[in-house]
């Protein structure tokens, strides 16, 4: 029987692989440094291609905030402002000159990292964004977490058994959890746990530095509003990928080799179907991101969310393209990952 | 049938009694799809289960493997015996138990029948781990051992490859590779090497009589294909419409066909020296489906030696034919039939 001398010999064996190859250690994936190359260049490649991305999108706002009715400067003006003063204002804030003209001026300032001020607090947008961030992105992270946790375990239980009590009990929560509006189930939980039963706090936030349970209950019920959506997406749409994968000849197979059920499915089919869920997920990120302005102003929580309604409904437009450049950055960032993930779990994108 | 069992003393590996195995129809109802079949296989014996697509071999393979219930079906009664157990009651469990370590299946379709999202290496080592109970280590160097036994080159390095690196001949190596590693006393090749290239066809053949030679595995090889049958398997069962047409020995199925049927298959194999204006012989009408069997010798509609108001009322049994054959025909005794002609 085959000893270790079988797996010395054949380490030893001759490798055309170039010297400074693996950096990983052997069975990693990314174990041949070629692969590993190619991965980095494609990666590479990914985040060239959103540059455009980048750029677009915050010329739209500005084209909108340009069509749009209003003015900041009449906001800052105050109270029963003469033609005289907003214009000044208008001039001072650069406010008079081209779209276009306002638009590269931003480009550029971006470029040098800086995001500008807010015309009504005269803070530095990056340092608004930065006291916000974590709210936003604590709420989107738990929503997310839920969404795979629970999706995952909702389509595996349904697909224990196609076709049975279970699947089609499953099938038909998922859909309803699709049509239920997250701002509405919202105040529903809001309602029911925290202010009858009071387990939860009814709003605000609580930063994850001053203890693990208060960031995490402040997010339980904000988070399963923001959550159930992608959730129930997940658990469609992984149960469908499970039920084609379960039907081809591998898992023939791999049950002719006689392994265990839960190796069947948790080893073999799983990790086939998580490629259109993944794809699926990068979506929902965007989402779910978009649902947290309308779930943090319902839980009164200090995010981004609620500083981009302020934004729109004052014109603060530094404040609010700030916002759009941090979101679309995000998407940006979580394709890239969905994106490396399919080389894990299709090894034939590797090649 | 007693006295025409396999010579040999110890008795059969495999035993497969009046298997019948059914799978739902659209009526709410279950069609038998295969009926009726009874065969040994003899320890270290190369048995053939031949017939045309459709004729019920891969269904009584999957049956002998347990998988019946996979694939939605169920077996409708007879028995499986297997290595002294019988195996149509067993429980789930004990059945996993016994596929990897007494009987291993591979299939028509190897590139597909390999999950694409693991090394070969990964997916050879988990069955030895599973039933040899092998930690992670030793079932790597299993795997590259079986990988190089199989005879794909550079096995230490190709162990961590993923299927998609492999061609067609490659992969069923792999999957070869994959079944003998547990050393299974039984091996089911199911069209193993239909979806090939001829040539490649030739060497996986050629590999599995060595590996038989090697580790005296029975073999249980299911083909359309007669001329591969030829080369590889001293027993032959000819199914039709889902059950055994005839059954011998194989020199006596070549040469001496006892049922129109097999002569019928013998005939369509392509011979060398065929002249070009000659058509290639084959079978006239389509098997039929299961459920829609005709009454009679279910063969009857596509005789060239029916006999009207006989052969389409009755239904034979499997009845001795010849020296060691049986056939399932009411007019084997009184037709001739071609065989295989050896020049």
């Amino acid at each position: 029987m085959a000893g270790p001398t079988v797996q010395a010999e054949a380490r030893a064996g001759p490798t055309p692989k170039p010297p400074e190859a693996s950096p990983n250690p052997p069975g990693n994936p990314l174990r041949n440094s070629s692969k590993g190359h190619s991965m980095l260049r494609h990666a590479g490649k990914r985040l060239l291609a959103a540059i455009p991305l980048l750029l677009v999108v915050p010329l739209l706002v500005f084209l909108l905030i340009d069509l749009a009715p209003g003015d900041p400067a009449v906001v800052l003006a105050g109270e029963d402002p003469t033609p005289d003063r907003i214009a000044a204002i208008r001039g001072e804030l650069g406010l008079s000159d081209p779209v276009v003209e306002r638009y590269l001026r931003w480009v550029g300032a971006v470029l040098h990292g800086d995001l500008g001020q807010s015309l009504m607090s005269d803070q530095s947008v990056t340092d608004m964004i930065v006291r916000r961030m974590g709210t936003t992105m604590s709420l989107v992270l738990f929503a997310m977490v839920m969404a795979v946790v629970l999706g995952t375990l909702m389509a595996i239980l349904a697909s224990l058994r196609p076709g049975g009590v279970v699947d089609r009990l499953v099938n038909w929560l998922a859909s309803v959890a699709i049509a239920i509006p997250a701002f509405w189930f919202g105040l529903v939980l809001a309602s029911l746990f925290a202010v009858t039963f009071q387990v939860f706090p009814a709003f605000g936030f609580v930063p994850l530095s001053e203890g693990l349970w208060p960031w995490m209950s402040h997010l339980v019920l904000p988070g399963i509003a923001l959550g159930l959506l992608p959730a129930a997406e997940v658990t469609l749409q992984l149960r469908s990928a499970l039920g084609q994968e379960l039907k081809s000849d591998y898992i023939l197979n791999a049950q002719a080799k006689g392994l265990s059920r839960s190796a069947v499915l948790f080893k073999h089919a799983l990790k086939n179907a998580c490629v259109p869920v993944v794809t699926v997920l990068g979506f929902r990120v965007a989402e779910v991101l978009a649902g947290s302005v309308t779930i943090e102003i319902i839980y009164n929580m200090p995010g981004l969310g609620s500083l981009a309604v302020d934004s729109v409904l004052s014109r603060d437009i530094p404040v609010l393209l700030g916002f759009v450049l941090f979101s679309t950055s995000v998407v940006v960032v979580v394709n890239l990952l969905v994106d490396i993930s399919y080389g894990y779990f299709n090894p034939k994108v590797r090649a | 049938m007693t006295e025409r069992q396999q010579e040999t003393e110890a008795p059969p590996l495999l035993e497969t009694r009046d298997l019948t195995v059914e799978f739902p129809n659209p009526a709410g109802g279950w069609t038998p799809v295969v009926q009726q079949v009874s065969f040994t296989v003899g320890q270290g014996e190369s048995v053939a289960l031949v017939g045309e697509s459709g004729s019920g071999k891969t269904v009584t393979s999957l049956a002998v493997m347990g998988l019946t219930g996979v694939m939605g079906g169920r077996v409708a009664g007879g028995s499986v015996h297997f290595d002294g157990r019988e195996l149509t009651a067993l429980p789930e469990r004990e059945w996993r138990g016994l596929r990897g370590p007494g009987m291993g299946m591979i299939f028509q379709q190897p590139i597909r029948s390999l999950n694409p999202a693991f090394t070969v290496g990964d997916q050879i080592a988990e069955s030895v781990r599973r039933h040899l109970g092998f930690n992670r280590k030793a079932a790597r160097a299993r795997a590259i051992e079986m990988l190089d036994l199989v005879q794909i080159p550079r096995a230490a390095e190709r162990v961590d490859d993923y299927p998609h690196a492999f061609s067609g001949g490659m992969c069923q190596r792999v999957m070869i590779a994959m079944v003998m590693a547990c050393n299974p006393r039984l091996l089911i090749a199911d069209e193993p090497t239909t979806a090939l290239d001829v040539t490649v066809q030739e060497r996986i053949l050629q590999l599995l009589r060595e590996l038989q030679e090697q580790t005296g595995v029975s073999l249980l090889f299911v083909s359309h294909d007669l001329a591969v049958v030829a080369e590889l398997c001293q027993k032959v069962i000819v199914m039709y419409a889902g059950e055994v047409a005839e059954q011998g020995t194989a020199a006596d199925i070549f040469l001496r066909p006892r049922h129109p049927y097999t002569s019928g298959l013998l005939a369509a194999i392509p011979k060398p020296g065929l002249r070009s204006d000659r058509r290639l012989e084959s079978i006239p009408g389509s098997i039929p489906a299961p459920g829609s069997w005709p009454a009679g010798c279910r063969f009857h509609d596509r005789c060239p030696h029916r006999e009207p108001g006989r052969c389409d009322s009755r239904h034979p049994d499997l009845t001795p034919a010849g020296p060691a054959n049986e056939a399932r025909c009411l007019r084997t005794s009184e037709i001739e039939l071609q065989g295989v002609t050896v020049a």
